[in-house]
């Protein structure tokens, strides 16, 4: 009998964490005890996106797609859909806007506006079975440059198709392949940039752990344009999926002749290890990076000479991040003008982020270059939810900056965002609204910067310190305006003294809120106000007597004893000495009789307090 | 290093590791996260154990064990609970999982709990950034927590 229905489970990180795995389990005893084994396979696929709506799955080839799939569902989706053809609609993606059962993926706002280029085969394909990945032109394009390209055009392809570093700065990347290729050595290598360090960023992992194929054959051909025969993938040791299925993936590759000795027969060899880096954030910069796979501490070293000259092992090097790797086999594929002709004629191609933080549609998306802030935010990311209002949107991790409002219809490429004090960065996406307080975002950052400083240099060691010490100032009550100038003046001081890109950068999150978010500052320090009511200095709870119902309920969960009341009788009491503002009154009233003030009026109840 | 120590079947094993390594190059991170994974942490001994084996000075050894943040020289509780403090946690509050976390087991980040059934350490950032805020007891990630899970998740781990 032939096969009748494939079903896509993701097996993404985030589903694999909201259980993805026991779903499987139960379909897969449903399927064989009614039979329909034959006629029916599940794939374990690789991310498709929607993390937030896990474990979710798609049923081709009617395109169903079914999300917050539990094990308990198994038999009625089987005896509904997969037996009767009625997709089982309590399950399947609701369309928020129109109110409306949506069951082709494909008319889902989620995935109508992107563009697959990456990864395409993300959410696809069986990300630990080469046969799928060869059945959807894997290898093709490897096959294609080492029997019909001379080394020198396929650097021209890429050249030529203006991709330029997916990991952040946007360096071209043909340049850098040319660097290498003309470089003199007696043993050239390749590595691929696996650090992704950027708290709030999973577009490496998801493409790692989804189709680590396109990052082999990326690699595989850059190697045969520069001449390289080694190459190492460096990856984060907090990827343990990722790294297990770089493994299969490699050990298959080579089963088949299509990496180590003699590739398809053609003479050329080269072959790939994967790395574990152990947690230092300052490993994503390149030649930390490259210390780090030689077995050293990750501290950065001079440039130049650049890794493209003398990097791995005293050696000509060609780092490029997990993305870029990934957009290789296309372009040697489908040439440089179907690249061109996707995204902005400077940001040619697309680009992957990982949306996430106060938005609807959190997870992971792939955008042609060009698109506005406000279409990824707003049609793809849905919105922010509980009807809350929009406030900024941070790019480009530590090294990024705060985005605000008026700025939202700005096009997502590199100048663009560098202009507004921003950076495109690896792709890390989050996005804030009005509970957000910009202060303590900089400090957040700040306090990671400060930590991951791998102490070489005095300005990024002594200087990022000195500037969280003035934001925790300024966040408990005690800054002065005096304070703000201070942040600017050392801010850049440190981005021109810095030895290495996390000190040049770091700065960049502070320099960025102060510049669109002053009054934030502002209230901070002259009116001990924090709007959003995050910086627990400057807030203090209140219980509303009217609305007050003595249940007694906050009193019970109050890790501190600080409220006190008689059960029956309004209102309870909050001791403003005692407590310590974790919030949890707030979270257990039943009546919503809980408030938080900040500014004027508390700071005026506080005065009267102490009388 | 001596016999004495070969005697021992866990530094049989990282030997036998070791020697796997012999034609990489610069494998000391590889080793000592090997290294790990059979002591469960990298004490003094097992550190010049590595030295003397790799012929890489303990100076530098201990240099590259306490530069990175996977790398311990303490010994950790029973189940190791990283509690997420990426951006996307931030944001969603990260820090009331850390409080919660340190009312529940009365231990805050980097300690362990007097029974060693815990230890509390965090995290920069689980990649798990659509599920937040996330924490992951030992190779098992939680997320959406609030007040009510994270009490519950715990009780099933507290034996």
């Amino acid at each position: 009998m032939t096969r009748r229905l494939d079903v896509l489970v993701c097996s993404g990180a985030a589903c694999v964490s909201s259980h993805s795995a026991a779903v499987r389990d139960a379909l897969s005893r449903e399927i064989d005890e009614n039979g329909l084994s034959n006629e029916i396979r599940i794939v374990e696929t690789g991310c498709m996106g929607p993390c937030e709506l896990g474990p979710v799955m798609l049923v081709y080839p009617d395109g169903a797609f079914y999300i917050h799939v539990k094990p308990e569902d198994a038999a009625e989706i089987v005896q509904e859909h997969f037996l009767k053809g009625r997709p089982v609609k309590r399950l399947l993606w609701e369309d928020p806007e129109a109110r409306r059962i949506v069951e082709g993926k494909k008319q889902i706002p989620f995935f109508a506006k992107q563009v697959k280029v990456v990864l395409r085969n993300c959410g696809r394909i069986d990300p630990e079975n080469i046969e799928e990945y060869i059945a959807a032109d894997g290898y093709e394009a490897l096959g294609k440059a080492l029997t019909q390209m001379a080394r020198n055009e396929v650097i021209q392809v890429i050249t030529d198709s203006g991709l330029r570093g997916r990991g952040g700065a946007g360096f071209p990347t043909g340049k850098k392949w040319q660097f290498v290729a003309s470089a003199t050595g007696e043993t050239k290598y390749v590595v691929c940039n696996g650090d992704e360090g950027d708290p709030g960023a999973f577009m490496d992992r998801s493409l790692l752990e989804g189709d680590p194929h396109t990052v082999i054959e990326g690699m595989t051909i850059a190697a045969y344009a520069v001449g390289a025969s080694r190459g190492y993938i460096y990856i984060r040791a907090e990827y343990p999926l990722a790294i297990k299925r770089l493994q299969i993936a490699l050990g298959q590759a080579r089963k088949m002749g299509l990496l180590g000795e003699n590739i398809l027969e053609t003479g050329f060899s080269f072959d790939i290890e994967v790395r574990m880096g152990a947690g230092a954030f300052v490993c994503g910069e390149e030649t930390a990076l490259i210390a780090s796979i030689e077995g050293e501490r990750g501290i950065a070293r001079v440039r130049p000479p650049y890794p493209a000259v003398r990097g791995l092992f005293g050696m000509p090097t060609l780092i490029n991040n997990v993305e870029t790797w990934g957009n290789i086999r296309h372009i040697v594929l489908n040439g440089a003008d179907w690249f061109r002709s996707i995204g902005t004629e400077r940001s040619p191609g697309t680009k992957v982020f990982a949306l996430s933080g106060k938005v609807k549609n959190t997870g992971l998306v792939e955008i042609p270059m060009g698109m506005t802030l406000r279409e990824l935010i707003f049609d793809i990311g849905g919105g922010i939810p509980n009807g809350k209002k929009f406030k900024a949107v941070q790019t480009g991790g530590p090294s990024g900056g705060c985005i605000p409002e008026k700025y939202l219809d700005t096009p997502i490429d590199y100048e663009s965002l560098k202009e507004l004090g921003a950076i495109m960065g690896s792709g890390g996406m989050i996005v804030m609204d009005e509970d957000n307080c910009m202060v303590n975002i900089a400090k957040f950052f700040l306090e990671f910067t400060s930590d991951e400083s791998c102490g070489q240099c005095v300005p990024c060691r002594t200087g990022l310190p000195r500037m969280l010490d003035i934001l925790k100032r300024i966040t408990s009550g005690n800054g002065t305006m005096d304070d703000l100038d201070l942040l600017q003046h050392l801010g850049e001081m440190i981005i021109e003294t810095s030895f290495c890109g996390l000190g040049k950068t770091a700065p960049n999150p502070v320099l960025s809120t102060l510049k669109y978010f002053e009054d934030e500052y502002r209230e901070h320090i002259e009116e001990k106000k924090c709007r959003a009511k995050v910086c627990t200095d400057l807030i203090a709870y209140r219980i509303d007597e009217d609305a007050c119902r003595a249940c007694g309920i906050c009193a019970v969960n109050c890790p501190v004893g600080a409220i006190t009341g008689e059960l029956g009788k309004p209102p309870y009491i909050i001791d403003e000495e005692a407590c310590i503002r974790c919030g949890t009154c707030l979270e257990v009233c039943p009546f919503g009789a809980v408030h938080v003030l900040s500014g004027e009026l508390c700071n005026q109840d506080k005065r009267e307090g102490s009388k | 290093m001596n016999d004495v120590q070969l005697k021992n079947p866990m530094y049989a094993e990282l030997d036998r590791v070791i020697d796997s390594y012999r034609d990489a190059k610069g494998p000391l991170i590889q080793v000592l996260h090997r290294a790990q994974e059979i002591f469960g942490y990298l004490p003094p001994e097992v550190q010049q154990f590595v030295s003397q084996r790799m012929g890489i000075p303990p100076s530098k050894v201990y240099g590259v064990v306490t530069f990175y943040n996977f790398f311990r020289t303490v010994p950790q509780g029973k189940h190791v609970i990283n509690v997420c403090l990426g951006t996307a946690c931030h944001v969603k509050g990260a820090d009331r999982v850390v409080e919660i976390l340190r009312e529940e087991l009365g231990i805050g980040i980097g300690q362990t709990t007097e029974d060693r059934q815990f230890t509390l350490s965090a995290v920069r950032c689980l990649g798990a950034c659509g599920l937040a805020p996330v924490m992951m007891i030992d190779e098992e990630v939680y997320g959406k927590l609030d007040r009510a899970k994270i009490k519950h998740v715990l009780q099933q781990y507290a034996s």
